[in-house]
């Protein structure tokens, strides 16, 4: 479904990712795996538009995702959320989550000037749809809270929710867990698998939380220093000794992710 | 929940029956009839600056130089071609609005600092234009605006500038609770969640200073038809300074808040034009007091008053 073939990124001389490829199945959860610094941010800033690779090229379903802007991705069906949580913070909840409507809603300035019935009804769509996300994010008691009052990590929910709300087919997760305590975790892998199980998302996730990561996925790409060291299922990989060395820096029998 | 509507309907309902009834409040005295037209042209620009800077998050030093745009675009085009006001105004808008593009463009690649000064350059430069090009403006000696027989009266023209008034206040509280209205709050929060959001940042940017400088203009068009007269010192860096100051001390990012920060500039100098040069001092003071001690401006005192309430009434509801 999504493909990279030889990616090549490089920031004035550092090469962040180095001749890249793979490809995400539909219907599976994929991971990308790798110590801090293998580039895998870069990987989805890439699919973002936000980087322009130097070389290689990034096709979804096909389509050439590099003749894309931006704001133009999540009309593809993309939709990310983000590792550090880049929610707009003195919104309440419901608004963020109805801002990632925003490529279905209406547009026309002098209907919203007139506030016409049509705006008004597809509103209260957007609406009922914030709910259902927010329902199964379990957030919906914070629907009015601004989102710089929650915990992180209900900043992470809403932030899954917002790439939620427009349906997407690929769902880009940047570290979900990361800060969450292991409650908040297991809700968040419950949540990944209900996602692909039950609505059939594609997702690609960057995760340091091996639990995690060895729980929910398919396939697993690892990365290192930019480049790609290894790939297969979660069971290949965790007993993979290029991983293993990548991640400690010296084989040890010990080492077995939990 | 829905006594706290009715409340804020109420409010809305006592300020418009304020706004009809006032001439007969003041016996139609001219001086206060003048104003309160004052107020409703700042409370406009208020409104449209905020939509920038409060909503949006881009600021705009320049406003002044719209209010001037679409006073002389009611002056210029009702003597040139003698269109009738009802077409005359929203073109000072649409006219204001299109002007806007010369510093709408360049802003969405301006930031802080930056987009402030080259607003204020634009400030700058539209009473220097509308000095020297006297061809088109007369220059110096300005150019004197006729009402329409029918609105000669300032009792009927009174009541178009408030109706104007409210219902720009309605398009824009329609435009901010709308999807593009989160959108610009979106650009103000993160730029980057808003463009994998797919908000085209740069279009918005643009659309938030067309839209600011389309209403602004028509208050400047209010402003020429009220006085009956433009000319380049009407509107100078001062009062861009002014109008984004009523939006930082009434409340940015909110309706009520700008129309009491223009209410409240207008009637200081009202009490303080006696004392010679207290009424900068007294606006810079309550600027300053504003930005140190209650950020969120005026009309977060409001909200406070209304939250106990709001307790209570959760908690009845509940």
């Amino acid at each position: 479904m999504l493909n990279f073939e030889n990616v090549v990124v490089q920031f004035a001389g550092l090469t962040a990712i180095n001749d890249l490829s793979f490809d995400v199945s539909e219907g599976k959860i994929h991971s990308i795996i790798g110590p801090n610094g293998a580039g895998k941010t870069t990987v989805f800033n890439c699919i973002s538009r936000f980087y322009t690779p130097n070389q290689g090229s990034i096709t979804f379903s096909g389509k050439d995702l590099l003749k894309l802007k931006p704001h133009q991705v999540i009309r593809e069906g993309i939709a990310r959320s983000f590792q550090n949580v880049e929610l707009f913070s003195k919104m309440t909840v419901m608004d963020n989550l109805l801002t990632g409507l925003h490529p279905i809603l209406k547009r026309n300035i002098f209907f919203i000037s007139l506030n016409l019935p049509s705006v008004r009804r597809s509103e209260a769509e957007s609406r009922k749809k914030a709910y259902e996300v927010m329902e199964l994010l379990g957030v919906r008691h914070l629907a009015n809270e601004k989102v710089s009052n929650l915990s992180f990590g209900y900043q992470k929910m809403v932030d899954i929710g917002r790439a939620m709300m427009v349906n997407p087919k690929l769902l880009l997760l940047d570290e979900p867990v990361a800060g969450m305590n292991p409650v908040e975790t297991d809700q968040i892998s419950e949540l990944i698998l209900r996602l692909k199980n039950e609505m059939n998302y594609t997702i690609l996730l960057i995760e340091h939380d091996m639990s995690l990561v060895m729980k929910v996925s398919d396939d697993v790409t690892v990365m290192n220093f930019g480049q790609k060291i290894a790939e297969g299922t979660p069971g290949e990989v965790q007993n993979n000794p290029v991983v293993i060395e990548a991640y400690l820096g010296e084989l040890d029998s010990d080492v077995k992710a939990d | 929940m829905k006594k706290i509507l009715e409340n804020k309907k109420l409010y809305q309902l006592l300020i418009i029956l304020f706004m009809l009834v006032f001439p007969f409040l003041v016996g139609n005295s001219g001086y206060f009839m003048s104003l309160f037209v004052t107020a409703c042209i700042f409370i406009i620009s208020a409104m449209a600056l905020n939509l920038l800077v409060g909503y949006g998050g881009q600021i705009s030093v320049g406003q002044a130089g719209f209010l001037s745009a679409g006073g002389y675009a009611v002056a210029i085009l009702s003597h040139k071609f003698g269109l009738p006001i009802w077409i005359l105004l929203p073109l000072a808008g649409v006219i204001t609005g299109i002007i806007s593009l010369v510093i709408g463009l360049p802003a969405v690649r301006l930031r802080g600092h930056f987009l402030a000064v080259a607003t204020m350059g634009f400030g700058l430069s539209i009473p220097q234009i509308a000095l020297n090009w006297e061809s088109l403006t007369r220059g110096y000696n300005g150019i004197s605006v006729m009402r329409p027989q029918w609105l000669s009266g300032d009792l009927a023209f009174f009541y178009v500038i408030v109706g104007t008034t409210l219902v720009i206040a309605w398009i824009i509280s329609n435009i901010v609770k709308s999807g593009m209205g989160r959108a610009f709050v979106a650009i103000r929060d993160s730029e980057i969640a808003a463009q994998s959001t797919g908000i085209h940042v740069a279009f918005y940017k643009t659309m938030m200073f067309v839209i600011s400088a389309f209403f602004t203009g028509i208050a400047g068009g209010l402003y020429a038809y009220w006085f009956g007269y433009v000319s380049p010192q009407d509107f100078n860096i001062l009062t861009s300074l002014l109008i984004l100051g009523m939006v930082v001390v009434g409340g940015l990012a909110s309706i009520p808040g700008a129309v009491i920060g223009a209410v409240l500039f207008t009637l200081i100098p009202h009490f303080t034009d006696k004392f010679i040069g207290m009424t900068n001092i007294i606006i810079g003071i309550a600027i300053i007091l504003i930005i140190m001690y209650r950020s969120e401006g005026i009309v977060s005192f409001l909200d406070r008053l209304k939250s106990p309430e709001q307790d209570d009434q959760v908690k009845g509801g509940v």
